[in-house]
């Protein structure tokens, strides 16, 4: 029961951490209609710059200083390079955002080099919070919660509460009035965009310590993201809320618990073969749920398109 | 161009495959026959083989990619498959053969066709951005699975074959090079003739129709949704011949075939090589195999070349290397092409001069920080020798790049001009 509840806390800071990407995208693909591919990349670089200016001047600045940056870039590209390939179409947007991706990390691995460098968690933060029945939890990962649940919390109030989120929301359904109505509405996507890089810069910074700051972070949590995005309805950011939760905790509940598919097969009345690794079915003899553990946001993408092509959440069929 | 029928029935209507069509065919065939005479060396015929199957690939890949509009990130699924199917049936014909190996593309199409069935049943219900979602999260699925099945996938180390214990046809075993570069081509004329016809037919004209207006077709009374399917088992179908190609070649196959490595770099190839034209991915898949095997002799960081290239071709070119070649068919046919190479003679030497500067900054740049420690010294185009730690070459490259790039935003109003002049309609000469 104690694991089940270290996990439960464990696959929410997973879960949360998934949404602070999910929401910037979302805003960006229901505002755009453009998926950022390199969105991922973004949360890369966070932690690549937090972990560069934490060796100057330690955590705490990184953690304001990276997020800026990653937005400021993110306003940038919008201007000069996404607004210049949206005449082509959706689909170069696309592709475009790719090789955006594409050569972030080329350039990460120019900088930073291909293997895993060694951005740790602040010395103040780095305690056990509570432990349960002998389950550790680090006081990082509740600091983890906390920004999350903050962030969102100043979000929705912006997005709901004041002008500017008035404008935003505006903006996202009817371009062309609140263009008329004497707004700048290229400058609020230029906005939106950078602000949504930079929550994933954010989530880069503060996932850095806890899950590897290294090239390949980004194309990990990247398909995971579109994963969510997908099951949760294409533009629907309750959807995404509740597809991130879901997929934090599969992807948790599968790691640690180590349920064998021979314990079910033997439980169905199947009898295992003696010499297992002459069997043709010694794959599914061996399975264990760890290691289904990966492909099973995958394949619950799968199985939510084919019984609801519009996502859980999704209003028109995607 | 079409020759008009004389026939007084079938006056008006053109004959389905002109003559002159042909052409081309034929001196692919003749350049294909002769290239083993010039380049016979083994490394040779090695990076001609992989262009080849890279060219199918990337071919197929257009089938969706250009024809039918639609952007897939796991593409590589139906190269591997076939890829891993035609291995599995060389290992178990290898006992008792009663195929040749040159029939073995045939099974990889066929393994490829089937699973692009069974997926492109559910994910081609909606193109663009949804249908490029599915196919990365297909592609992932399929690319996790191959570390857990490891009866089929052969887990870490992957399966392996050995081709020659097929049949031997006509004499052939293919333990040479050549004659599987015979085998490859041969493969490679036929896919391409078949995929070149399959975009001239109803069903070809029909996926165009769906990528330019789906409402459109849809109200002409076709489902756009069974349109996509079909163009998806087609393009499956050819993937899954470069796979088995890929296998023949190789003889080894990895987890490395179906991820999401493999499946951006056809993208790549085939948007380089411009997506809009038959003949794009031809060119995409030719140079971006030369300048992956002669750059990554000379450049470790030669990725990131190719990444730039990538993001500039997106920005200004999206029709690609032969968007732009066709770009001066127009000014070829006025006769006025000469107007051009006046101002593109003045371009080549700041040009040429911004490139290799601005890629000298990068090896720099990249050597100061990731030689080892004492090793400071460093050569670049092969005469240069300096110390990269110094700031001095540094400054010299930097301020070489911004006087050359100076100088070519200086030139393009030049260029535009002559551009005006080479493409206006009129008499030439005047």
């Amino acid at each position: 029961m104690s694991l089940f509840i270290v996990n439960i806390l464990d696959g929410f800071v997973t879960g949360l951490l998934l949404f602070m990407l999910c929401s910037g995208l979302t805003l960006i693909f229901s505002m755009m209609g453009v998926l950022n591919f390199a969105h991922a990349s973004f949360y890369m670089l966070g932690a690549y710059f937090a972990y560069q200016i934490s060796m100057f001047t330690g955590f705490w600045v990184g953690l304001i200083v990276a997020p800026i940056i990653v937005g400021v870039m993110g306003a940038l590209i919008e201007r000069y390079g996404l607004r210049r390939v949206h005449q082509y179409g959706h689909v170069p947007e696309l592709i475009f955002t790719f090789g955006l991706a594409l050569l972030i990390e080329e350039f990460v691995q120019f900088f930073w080099g291909r293997q895993q460098v060694p951005y740790n968690p602040p010395a103040a933060l780095d305690f056990t919070a509570f432990a349960i029945a002998g389950n550790t939890f680090p006081a990082y990962k509740v600091f983890m919660i906390f920004m999350a649940i903050g962030l969102f919390l100043v979000l929705l109030y912006i997005l709901t509460k004041t002008r500017i989120g008035m404008t935003i929301q505006a903006a996202l359904s009817y371009p062309e009035t609140v263009q008329n109505l004497g707004h700048n509405v290229p400058m609020v996507f230029m906005g939106v965009f950078g602000v949504g890089t930079a929550m994933a810069g954010l989530a880069g910074v503060i996932a850095g310590p806890v899950m590897g700051t290294f090239p390949g972070m980004a194309f990990t949590l990247g398909a995971i993201v579109f994963v969510c995005i997908v099951v949760g309805g294409l533009g629907s950011l309750w959807g995404a809320l509740v597809a991130s939760l879901l997929i934090g905790w599969i992807q948790t509940f599968a790691a640690s618990y180590n349920l064998r598919m021979e314990d079910l097969l033997i439980w169905l009345g199947f009898e295992k073969p003696m010499l297992i690794w002459e069997s043709p079915w010694q794959d599914l003899w061996t399975l264990t749920l760890p290691q289904v553990g990966p492909i099973l946001p995958y394949l619950l993408m799968v199985i939510v398109l084919v019984l609801r092509p519009q996502g859980l959440f999704g209003k028109r069929e995607t | 161009m079409s020759t008009p029928s004389t026939n007084p029935l079938t006056a008006g209507t053109s004959r389905l495959i002109p003559l002159n069509h042909a052409l081309p065919w034929i001196i692919a065939a003749v350049v294909l026959l002769l290239l083993p005479v010039i380049f016979e060396s083994r490394g040779a015929l090695t990076i001609m083989n992989q262009m080849a199957i890279t060219i199918v690939f990337a071919l197929a890949y257009n089938m969706l990619l250009g024809q039918g509009g639609m952007l897939s990130f796991g593409h590589a699924v139906y190269m591997g498959l076939g890829g891993f199917f035609s291995m599995h049936v060389l290992n178990w014909m290898s006992d008792d053969p009663w195929l040749p190996l040159p029939v073995l593309p045939i099974f990889g199409g066929f393994f490829g066709l089937l699973f692009a069935f069974l997926i492109g049943w559910f994910s081609t219900r909606r193109a663009g951005t949804t249908f490029a979602m599915i196919s990365l999260g297909v592609g992932q699925l399929v690319a996790s699975m191959s570390i857990i099945i490891v009866t089929f996938f052969g887990g870490e180390e992957g399966i392996s074959g050995d081709r020659t214990e097929m049949l031997p046809f006509f004499g052939w075993d293919f333990g040479q090079q050549q004659e599987v570069y015979y085998l490859t081509s041969v493969w490679l004329l036929i896919a391409a003739l078949g995929m070149y016809l399959y975009s001239r037919t109803p069903m070809g004209r029909l996926a165009n129709a769906v990528r330019d207006n789906e409402e459109r077709a849809e109200f002409l009374g076709y489902s756009q949704r069974n349109v996509r399917w079909i163009s998806f088992c087609a393009s499956g179908f050819f993937a899954g011949i470069a796979g088995a190609l890929f296998a023949i070649n190789f003889e080894i196959l990895t987890g490395e075939n179906l991820n999401l490595a493999t499946s951006g770099q056809i993208l790549l190839v085939t948007f380089l090589g411009g997506v809009g034209f038959f003949i794009g991915p031809i060119i995409g898949a030719i140079v971006f195999t030369l300048l992956q095997t002669v750059l990554s002799l000379h450049s470790e960081i030669w990725a990131l070349y190719v990444g730039i290239l990538f993001v500039a071709t997106v920005m200004f070119f999206p029709f690609g290397l032969t968007g732009l070649l066709a770009l001066h068919v127009l000014p070829w046919k006025l006769g006025k092409i000469g107007y051009l190479v006046k101002p593109y003679a003045k371009m080549a030497i700041p040009g040429l001069v911004f490139v290799l500067s601005s890629a000298a900054v990068l090896e720099i740049l990249f050597h100061a920080r990731h030689a080892g420690r004492g090793d400071n010294e460093m050569t670049i185009y092969w005469w240069l020798t300096f110390d990269s730690h110094s700031p001095l070459p540094m400054i010299i490259g930097l301020v070489l790049a911004g006087v050359s790039a100076y100088a070519l935003v200086k030139l393009v109003p030049g260029l535009k001009a002559a551009w005006d002049e080479a493409t206006k309609m009129g008499e030439a000469g005047k």
